[in-house]
């Protein structure tokens, strides 16, 4: 069936900001599914909050809104373009989400908006558990014994008659959010409660557990004409009881023989069929009892999803791409597979090669949440590796992950070299981030591989992986030590690299060095070829350059003469470091493609557009590490390296690169070394009469103290290298601060502690900018909303900024040039300031690219990445056309989203060190609108009426008048602590007297329990107001009442609220902002 | 133990034995399933091959009993990327290696099988020699050249049933007849199952297990029996299986099937598809490196739906080359567009190029026994 012609506009729902359990994989599929339908030749409307991300670019899609995914947004942007379609199934559970929504408040049925790709019957029919349940009993297909529950007691009745351990999961929720695993009736009272309230339709299903059983998954495509076929399977290395996103997985499945794989292909197909997805990809998961191979289904996502990206990029097979085209009525058999170019979609793909995923978590960042692996989702993201063999992918995966890892171990970075055998066998029955590392700890200690798999669950077969790797150790030693150079000869270093040790591990087990390692390999011509990926394994000859490396004989990497750029990506998502980085990736890979430069694109991370095979010329999906891009490097030759848009990962190599000799493009080692080294850094400030806060070193409390009485409390204390964590903090007074620096000292011991004066309610500012070495354009500034001490990351910000002076804002512009020109930059920089009592004090310089580069270039039309690609190359920025600086006149606001929802015990007051995994951003013409519609975009629901909870410190107390005044005049009520309803009732403004936590009841938390309240500010930086609006906050973020924990936000929120009142909100694609 | 692989057009692959040591012929091919080793390794159809998979972990989930196509391994070595010594399946009840030492068979591992796929695809199928113990190069690609070649030989004989049995409750059940004694009295269900005379090219044991599986009677009779013996029996049907190599020089076979034709209806799989098409009049030709894989796309034309078929064949049906009155395609391969199934409506018969069987592989394609059985209902209605 040829391409529907009575479908002309067709509505795309984004995912929204980047949340644990859905992340920059939405991208990737959602800007495959707009170019693949604007290719087709329809109009594609767009919604999406998220601004990093590559789909909201004006050009994806025809017009894009950015702006809040909530259903009533959607239903506005319908009765305004009046699409004929709507695409539900490539936004993740949030477009799916939000598309069941807008159709149930009958807005597609009164504009005539047709749901393509899964009606509205197949998306419940999957997802509510009962009927899905009902759908595998109907198909003759088992399920864990189960029941619903709508509320506790059910859950108890359902539990007795099932029995213990059962698993609680809840219906319509991402990433298992709410779910869990519950060992007795007190788990279960905790577990379901945090379930129902989690699911979107105050449901539950209490479920067997089959927790130990094998966990495997398939991805399946199907078309109108009933063409079914399989893309991928996946087997995951953690058994049940894992969530499948924090699992290792691996693809294909390993330990099915064709007998039962076929049968678990057959019971997805008929699953397919049976829930009645029309078109493109879903994904089921099945569990399989590996004493006898019972099977059974644990889901079905009616949808695209992190494992279709994954599967993906495991195959070379576009499913969202091809999911689109489908959902426009073409069959599988029209559509060819780009990769060979010369046959076609309707095939399964075959793989040559072993792909190993590995979720990369935070909990450093959380330290008050365990580290404890269960069936919600705690990783931020993942990467991905590919190599011949399990144990070559492994460890190629291991050293992906930015963890400071090297492989499976062997690389001298254990914190307990020898743990005792009580932690190992608990580190191996309760799954955890550092689980792979505590096998490689029971095998060194002897454990049989039996018990091993007693504690763990873990198929044998990968024991024996993680065994085999481990057993090469000794020869690498044995051989290096009969040699005269301590090097291991020839073929134990060629079969050490086959197995996927790095040059580091070889130099740590030698007692070498990786350099002495890599030069004597290299000498010996051991070195990797790359193998493509063709989704044919090899059968026909594939016309698209994606590759991976391996030690094999024949390489396959066709090297051109053209001039060529290889970019190096972020790596893996982790806080911090996210798709911001991707998108600047992408575009500096756009830039090189208009330049008419080769592009090679190297990255590990599977959910981003970097790794989408058509984004680059070339894609290398491996790890980046030296070695690792040393190799490509020395294959390719590229005329240059940009590492500037990658974030910390790929600059972590700027100077290790230099140093082997590779051109770094754009602002030179050196200069982004300056810029990050304390001592040069002010020596620069000095020369350029710039000024930071007062700042000092200690080695020990005593200067500490000293320290800090020098430069006046408040300060802010950090360590000043910690591996893999950034403890930091505010201190106000002395005893704070000796029991900071006694932690952080304990931290990283030879290491001083840096103490900054901390400037109290000072306004920071976020500043971008872009040289050509000439020229220095701002590309935009940022003011934060939340005082200085929140993390530029965690504050919400506004462009263009809103309370400061033009002169400071002269002032702002004329030092971020200053520093441009001393530090040489050419391409990106981004500065940091705070403006205290307007004096501008320079926090952070970064010579590179910023997470709020996307941020800028949505708000700004400027597409900031792309032209510092193009300066990098040599261009002028006066041949760009950029020779000012672009102000915008309507405003945008970049909210933070985190996610406390994830991490349960975790207080959610902001700090200095980052949280949020996403943002969103609002754009209107003026900043209560669009600071409401960030608000809702961020998931928070601003009441335009009702009660406003207000408590706030001493201080704040004449700032909060006005707050509490707007919230007056829009018609809310206030209630509040004791002192704070007497200074409202002081300056005339009615308040109602409210019991704090801890001075009887009822008291505030038993109102927002009850649903009195709906908003609540409260602030206090102390540790005993802490203590006592821990509890506050947490009850909000249960009941998802927006919070502002700043008099800032809170005057914010208040505007916003306001706005809201006052109009409903209104839409305008991102491209009518600039024309 | 060192190897050493030799392609006849020179190339060689070192690599390592994982089974006992020892020699080996035949033609190299690849097959791109990443499950069923065992079944492709004991499918008759890879008589006189080598076979190399291009998944490269190979013997993750050992070996079992009961995933066997034929009554041993009928390959003549095979060539994997990493052998899996550490196997882990349920019903594993040995390792692959263990498996292929009780046959003699040799395996060799450590290799660049995506290279030697390669070479396969560009140059084309071709002779191998496999020795753990002559590692010259230039000898052992001596060797190869002196082995036979693949087209115009006879495989059929090699794997072929010497006598008749016939196929109850999912394993072969000899019989004590010859061939030329059988009588229809050889039929125990007539009444209530279809009777089937299955000729044994090198049949696999899941196509037997598929009709028994539809409710029919099966007899396996060898490949040279003729068509009065089958019209003695006077069977419901003709089932045409699969087999090795070449089906130029299976003369005896086309005779016989020409002389069936018309009489019982005929179902053909693989090389009984390419009989089936030289029986009608048409031509076979020699594919370059031929279809071995679980990922094959089939178009039915009479359903307008792809089937993902499982394939092993070297050979193939020359579209062109068919009559076409009273014949018609129904399936062709999507990938290369070659011939995969057709029909003569008026003959009652049928055949595909593909293995509705399967093992390994997808079952998208089971529905063909089922017209079978209604073709052989039709005869009598």
């Amino acid at each position: 069936m040829p391409k529907r012609t009575d479908l002309h506009k067709i509505m795309i729902i984004g995912a929204g900001p980047i949340v644990i359990g859905q992340a920059c994989e939405f991208d990737y599929s959602g800007t495959q599914a707009c170019k693949a339908l604007k290719e087709e030749g329809y109009e594609v409307i767009l919604v999406n909050s998220n601004p990093a991300t590559i789909m909201t670019d004006p050009e994806t899609a025809d017009r894009t809104y950015i702006e809040p995914v909530t259903p009533e947004v959607v239903a506005r942007i319908i009765e305004l373009e009046r699409p004929d379609a709507l695409l539900p199934t490539l936004g993740g559970q949030t477009g799916l989400n939000t598309a069941v929504e807008t159709a149930r408040l009958g807005v597609l049925e009164k504009y005539g908006v047709e749901m393509i790709g899964a009606s509205l019957d197949a998306i419940e029919k999957a997802e509510d558990r009962d009927r899905f349940r009902k759908a595998m009993d109907t198909i003759g297909l088992k399920v864990p014994r189960s029941g619903i529950a709508t509320d506790i007691q059910q859950a108890h009745a359902v539990a007795d008659q099932i029995g213990f351990p059962i698993i609680v999961r809840p219906a319509y929720t991402l990433g298992g959010t709410g779910g869990g695993v519950a060992y007795n009736p007190e788990d279960l009272e905790t577990i379901a409660k945090n379930g129902l309230d989690a699911s979107l339709i105050n449901q539950v299903m209490i479920e067997e557990s089959v927790i130990g059983w094998k966990e495997f998954e398939l991805e399946v495509m199907r078309d109108h004409a009933d063409n079914v076929v399989i893309i991928c399977s996946i087997e995951n290395f953690d058994p049940m009881g894992v969530h499948t996103g924090d699992s290792i997985t691996v693809a294909p499945a390993q330990t099915l023989s064709d007998k039962e794989y076929q049968i678990m292909r057959n019971a997805a197909i008929d699953i397919m069929r049976e829930i009645g997805v029309d078109t493109g990809g879903s994904n089921v998961q099945f569990a399989i009892n590996p004493e006898n191979g019972e099977l059974v289904v644990i889901e079905m996502n009616p949808r695209v999803s992190r494992s279709s990206a994954l599967a993906s990029k495991a195959t070379g097979f576009p499913i969202a791409k091809i999911a689109a085209k489908l959902a426009v009525g073409y069959t599988l058999d029209e559509i060819p597979n780009d990769i060979t170019g010369k046959t076609l979609a309707s095939f399964e793909p075959s793989i040559d090669y072993c792909v190993v995923k590995i979720p990369r978590w935070t909990f450093e960042k959380f330290p008050e949440t365990q580290d404890l692996l269960t069936t919600s989702m705690k990783s931020v993201g993942e990467a991905m590796s590919i190599g011949r063999t399990f144990k070559e992918s492994l460890q190629k995966g291991l050293r992906s992950l930015e963890i400071d890892r090297y492989g499976f171990g062997a690389d001298g970075r254990d914190e307990d070299q020898t743990p005792e055998m009580s932690t190992i066998r608990k580190k191996l029955s309760n799954p955890n981030s550092n689980r792979i590392f505590f096998l490689r700890h029971a095998l060194m200690r002897g454990m049989p591989i039996e018990e091993i798999y007693q504690l763990s669950g873990i198929d044998p077969w990968f024991l024996w992986q993680l065994q085999q790797i481990l057993d090469f150790e000794p020869q690498i030693e044995k051989d290096a030590a009969a040699g005269d150079d301590g090097l291991p000869g020839e073929t134990v270093m060629r079969q050490a690299k086959r197995l996927g040790f790095s040059d580091h591990q070889i130099g740590f087990l030698t007692g070498t060095s990786e350099l002495e390692v890599e030069k004597k390999r290299k000498q010996a011509g051991i070195r990797p070829v790359y193998k493509l990926v063709d989704t044919c394994a090899a059968e026909f000859s594939a016309a698209t350059p994606y590759y991976y490396s391996t030690y094999e004989t024949e390489c396959e990497a066709r090297v051109s003469d053209r001039k060529k750029v290889m970019i190096l990506g972020g790596g893996p998502n982790r806080i911090g470091q996210g798709i911001e980085f991707d998108y600047c990736c992408v575009h500096a890979s756009f830039a090189l493609r208009e330049e008419g430069v080769e592009s090679i694109m190297v990255n590990s991370n599977p959910e981003t557009v970097s790794t989408d095979y058509d984004t680059s010329d070339k894609l290398y999906f491996e790890p980046l590490t030296r070695e690792d891009v040393l190799h490509i490097v020395e294959k390719e030759q590229p005329a240059g390296v940009i590492l500037q848009f990658g974030g910390q990962t790929p600059l972590k190599l700027a100077v290790p690169l230099a140093r082997a000799g590779v051109p770094i493009l754009g602002t030179s080692p050196e200069s982004i070394d300056r810029a990050e080294d304390r001592k040069l850094f002010q020596v620069m400030l000095n020369k350029l009469g710039l000024v930071q806060p007062p700042n000092d070193l200690a080695s020990n409390i005593e200067e500490a103290v000293a320290a800090a009485d020098r430069i006046g409390y408040p300060v802010i204390v950090r360590p000043s290298y910690v591996l893999g964590g950034r403890a930091m903090k505010i201190v106000y007074e002395r005893q704070a601060l000796e029991n900071f620096t006694a932690y952080a000292i304990s931290v990283a011991p030879e290491h001083p502690i840096l103490i900054d004066k901390f400037l109290e309610d000072a306004v920071e500012l976020d500043v971008d900018a872009i040289s050509d070495g000439q020229r220095t354009i701002i590309g935009g500034i940022m003011e934060h909303i939340e005082a200085a001490g929140v993390h530029s990351g965690d504050s919400a910000c506004v462009l263009p900024p809103y309370s400061l002076t033009a002169e400071v804002l002269e002032e702002v512009m004329a030092a971020t040039r200053a520093m441009a020109a001393e530090l040489n930059v050419i391409g990106l920089m981004n500065v940091q300031y705070a403006i205290k009592d307007n004096q501008v004090f320079i926090l952070e310089v970064n010579p590179r690219a910023s997470r709020t580069i996307p941020f800028v270039s949505k708000a700004t039309g400027v597409p900031l990445a792309k032209l510092a690609t193009k300066v990098m190359l040599g261009k002028r920025l006066d041949e760009l056309g950029l020779t000012e600086e672009v102000i915008p006149a309507h405003v945008s606001v970049k909210e933070a989203v985190m996610p406390f929802n994830k991490f349960p015990d975790v207080d959610t007051l902001l700090g200095p060190e980052m949280k949020s995994t996403g943002e969103v951003m609002g754009i209107d013409a003026a900043f209560g609108p669009a600071f409401a519609k960030a608000q809702l975009g961020a998931g928070q629901n601003l009441p335009t009426k009702g009660t406003v909870f207000i408590s706030v410190e001493n201080r704040d107390k004449p700032k909060m008048l006005q707050v509490a005044q707007i919230f007056i005049d829009t018609g809310f009520d206030i209630v509040a602590t004791k002192g704070t309803t007497a200074f409202l009732k002081q300056h005339h403004i009615p308040a109602r007297e409210i019991h704090k936590v801890s001075s009887g009841r009822p008291h505030v938390v038993d109102a927002i329990i009850n649903r009195e309240i709906q908003l609540i500010v409260n602030t206090g930086t102390g540790d005993e107001p802490r203590r006592d609006g821990y509890q506050i906050r947490r009850a909000a973020l249960k009941f998802a009442i927006p919070y502002a924990t700043t008099i800032a936000g809170a005057l914010a929120m208040a505007r916003g609220v306001s706005a809201l009142a006052k109009e409903p909100i209104s839409v305008k694609p991102i491209q009518g902002y600039h024309v | 133990m060192d190897a050493l692989l030799a392609l006849e057009d020179g190339r060689t692959f070192p690599c390592r034995c994982f089974t006992d040591s020892g020699e080996a012929w035949g033609e190299v091919v690849f097959n791109t399933s990443m499950t069923g080793y065992q079944e492709v390794l004991t499918d008759p159809s890879y008589r006189g091959q080598m076979i190399t998979m291009t998944y490269p972990l190979i013997g993750n989930y050992g070996v079992n009993e009961e995933d066997v196509e034929s009554e041993r391994i009928q390959a003549s070595a095979f060539i994997v990327r990493e052998y899996q010594p550490h196997a882990s399946n349920f019903r594993a009840t040995s390792t692959l290696a263990d498996y292929l030492n009780s046959q003699k068979i040799l395996g060799v591992e450590g290799l660049d099988t995506r290279a030697l796929t390669r070479h396969l695809r560009t140059a084309g199928a071709m002779r191998g020699y496999i020795s753990c113990h002559d590692l010259d190069p230039a000898s052992l690609v001596k060797r190869t050249q002196q082995t036979p070649v693949m087209v115009g030989r006879d495989l059929v004989c090699e794997v072929t049933t010497d006598k008749p049995y016939k196929w109850e409750q999912g394993r072969p059940e000899k019989l004590s007849v010859d061939t030329q004694d059988m009588s229809p009295e050889i039929w125990k269900h007539r009444k209530q199952k279809k009777a089937v005379v299955v000729f044994d090219y090198g049949v696999k044991y899941n196509i037997l297990r598929c009709l028994e599986g539809v409710g029919c009677e099966v007899l396996v009779v060898p490949a040279t029996t003729d068509a009065e013996t089958v019209k003695q029996l006077n069977p419901d049907g003709v089932f045409l299986s699969n087999g090795p190599g070449d089906p130029e020089p299976l003369s005896y076979a086309v005779e016989t099937i020409r002389q069936l034709l018309g009489v019982f209806p005929i179902f053909g799989i693989c090389l009984g598809n390419q009989l089936l098409g030289l029986a009608m009049g048409g031509k076979t030709f020699k594919l370059k490196f031929g279809h071995r894989g679980a990922n094959q796309p089939a178009k039915n034309f009479q359903t307008g739906r792809v089937e993902i078929t499982s394939q092993n064949h070297g050979f193939a049906v020359d579209t062109d080359s068919i009559d076409l009155s009273g014949v018609g395609v129904t399936h062709i391969n999507l990938n290369d567009n070659t011939l995969e199934g057709f029909r003569h409506q008026g003959l009652r018969a049928f055949s595909v190029q593909y293995h509705p069987e399967a093992s390994p592989g997808p079952h998208d394609a089971r529905y063909l026994f089922d017209e079978f059985v209604k073709l052989m209902k039709e005869r009598h209605a």
